[in-house]
């Protein structure tokens, strides 16, 4: 339980069940946030606002890592997810579909996909929950070590160097390729 | 579980209470920046017939209220929605960046003591809740739902490469630290016995220029309508200039670190340091001053303003004093606070004045200014950087050297790069097709 946890950065005002008490409160409001914007998200017919709702529901998963201490997942997913990836679905859908405030249609052909893909979702969380596998129980949280950033990039810059490097090489043969496309286009 | 939640709520006090403070703390000092930003554009030359005409330039009494009247004078007016907009969005793209803006304050420590969020990450929170300010900029636009929307994408644009440019600069502090805690930062300036300005300069202004074009928002632009939600714009873009200054002086100014910390004189023999005494000599000076200034104003009112304010002075500075005196840890809190703010307060009115006065760019030359010279730039410096450091650590050279030799040589690749740059542009600037983009 957290109030076992010894790193010094925690010498809380609260021990104890407190502790354990606003853990739950900040954990259950990041995560009835997350629910409800992941719900709204797809029930929006405006797809600005399905998007809005979709960063809405990232910002709400990195409140939950930033609970759990894992304060460079909490940037990471800020940074990349909600701050990069999330921007470029905007961009598109504002380069593409310049109304942007028309109503989609509600559903689409897809819905059997969807329920298919649902169900085994649900079928996954309940073997999680009741299978044994892990324990969902709200925060648990680990024993971190206290600087996990440092212990992030000291192994990405070692053991995972190679894939790190080839990743990289990736993105910008990538990138370059994106560029090049645009400059054929404009000439 | 009564008792818990009692507990719970007890231990929640200070950090509700430190939350409340600042929100009502920083539009305030907002207002203030405005009043800077009147009295700066007012001293320009060039500018004096403006129709958005700022003050008379006087700095008399009345207008330190003035802020109160402006927040008054925008709220109370309607807002004017455009016709086809999108309620939601128009409501919500500013207030987004309201809060981020706040958000990304409660981070930076404005003193040893007052950490509002004490995160072993801090400068990365800063970053990562600042990424998503480009959501307010890019909402804006479509929610009015016209032709503004390319704009957005515009404004968009320049906020990631802008964004990119801050990261990079800042990355060259976070070198020299070793460390994203904004605490361990300000520690690591002590250790090392300087201030990282001395170390990284190409760094701090690299992120000075990359903050001016970041912090504009187009809600809080003249002309983006009334009301309370241009009031919102304002205060994000002022809140954002109040998060350059504090990132600034933590990260290259030595955050809440006295001049010559590591200088200890023990004159008389006293335990008292004269360097410690500054603080309560200024306060004293300007009290004097105001004392003096005093009988000379014109009208009643401001005789009697010019004295408290000379009077709040002389208690400023018997603070000051007396904490000299005390305890250690509140001797230590109220010089940090005091030279924090200091600090802030002069990088703020720099920026202030740099914002407002410095001509803008047009969208495709800002792009380039960007990822033709400032981009490349910042990598260039994280190069030197890096060397400096390792010649220190490794090879044990006095450290000023090293900096100094990379900083002259990063300077010599920005002139190598501006001179490259502007013979481009003129090439391309000749064929009017090669603007591109949006």
């Amino acid at each position: 339980m957290s109030a076992a946890r010894g790193s010094p950065r925690h010498q809380p005002r609260m021990a104890g069940g407190e502790a354990m008490l606003m853990n739950s409160l900040i954990f259950y409001f990041f995560a009835l946030w997350a629910v409800a914007s992941a719900i709204l998200m797809v029930t929006r017919r405006n797809v600005v606002h399905s998007a809005v709702f979709l960063v809405s529901t990232l910002v709400a998963t990195a409140g939950i890592y930033l609970q759990l201490e894992a304060e460079f997942l909490f940037a990471v997913q800020l940074l990349l997810f909600a701050g990069g990836i999330a921007v470029l679905f905007l961009f598109a859908i504002m380069l593409t579909n310049l109304r942007v405030s028309a109503p989609w249609p509600p559903s689409n052909r897809r819905k059997f996909v969807a329920i298919a893909f649902a169900v085994a979702l649900a079928a996954e969380c309940a073997f999680a929950i009741f299978g044994r596998r892990g324990s969902l129980r709200v925060s648990v949280v680990p024993q971190m070590p206290a600087a996990n950033t440092e212990a992030v990039a000291s192994r990405l810059f070692s053991h995972f160097m190679l894939p790190l490097e080839i990743t990289a090489i990736l993105l910008l043969a990538a990138m370059l390729g994106a560029a090049l496309m645009v400059k054929r286009q404009t000439e | 579980m009564i008792h818990a939640i009692l507990k719970a709520a007890q231990a929640l006090l200070v950090p509700v209470a430190g939350v409340i403070a600042m929100v009502i703390l920083l539009p305030l000092l907002a207002g203030y920046i405005l009043l800077v930003k009147r009295k700066i554009i007012a001293d320009q030359p060039d500018q004096r017939d403006q129709p958005d005409r700022p003050l008379a330039p006087p700095a008399s009494a009345q207008r330190l209220l003035q802020p109160f009247e402006d927040v008054w004078a925008l709220a109370l007016q309607p807002d004017t929605l455009p016709r086809h907009a999108d309620k939601l969005l128009f409501w919500f793209a500013p207030m987004l960046a309201a809060a981020i803006a706040l958000l990304a304050c409660s981070a930076i420590p404005f003193g040893p003591a007052f950490p509002m969020a004490d995160l072993n990450v801090g400068l990365l929170f800063i970053l990562a809740v600042a990424s998503l300010g480009i959501y307010a900029i890019l909402l804006g636009g479509p929610s009015a739902n016209n032709h503004d929307s390319l704009d957005a994408l515009r404004s968009a644009a320049r906020y990631l490469s802008y964004g990119m440019v801050a990261a990079l600069a800042l990355a060259s502090a976070l070198m020299l630290a070793g460390s994203l805690s904004l605490r361990q930062i300000v520690q690591a300036q002590y250790d090392q016995g300087t201030w990282f300005i001395l170390y990284a300069p190409v760094g701090f202004f690299a992120y000075l220029a990359a903050s001016i074009v970041q912090v504009r928002h187009p809600s809080g632009d003249p002309g983006s309508g009334a009301g309370f939600l241009r009031a919102l714009g304002i205060l994000a873009e002022y809140a954002n200039m109040i998060v350059f200054a504090g990132l600034a002086t933590t990260l290259f100014f030595g955050g809440w670190l006295r001049p010559f910390a590591r200088f200890h004189d023990h004159f008389l023999s006293t335990p008292v340091e004269m360097l410690d005494a500054l603080p309560a000599l200024l306060f004293l000076a300007l009290a004097f001053y105001g004392a003096s200034a005093a009988p000379q104003q014109r009208s009643k009112a401001h005789k009697i303003a010019i004295g408290s304010g000379a009077g709040l002075c002389v208690l400023l500075a018997a603070v000051m004093a007396a904490s000299l005196f005390a305890a250690p840890g509140v001797m230590a809190a109220v010089h940090g606070a005091f030279w924090f703010l200091a600090k802030a307060l002069a990088c703020l009115y720099g920026f202030v004045w740099l914002r407002f006065t410095f001509p803008l760019y047009r969208f495709d030359r800002l792009m380039r200014v960007a990822w033709q010279f400032l981009i490349p730039l910042t990598l260039a410096n994280l190069i030197g950087v890096g060397v400096a450091i390792v010649l220190r650590e490794q090879l044990g050279v006095n450290p000023f050297f090293p900096s100094l030799v990379m900083t002259v040589a990063t300077a010599g690749v920005a002139a190598w790069l501006w001179g490259g740059r502007n013979e481009r542009g003129a090439r391309e600037s000749a064929s009017p097709a090669a603007d591109g983009g949006w």
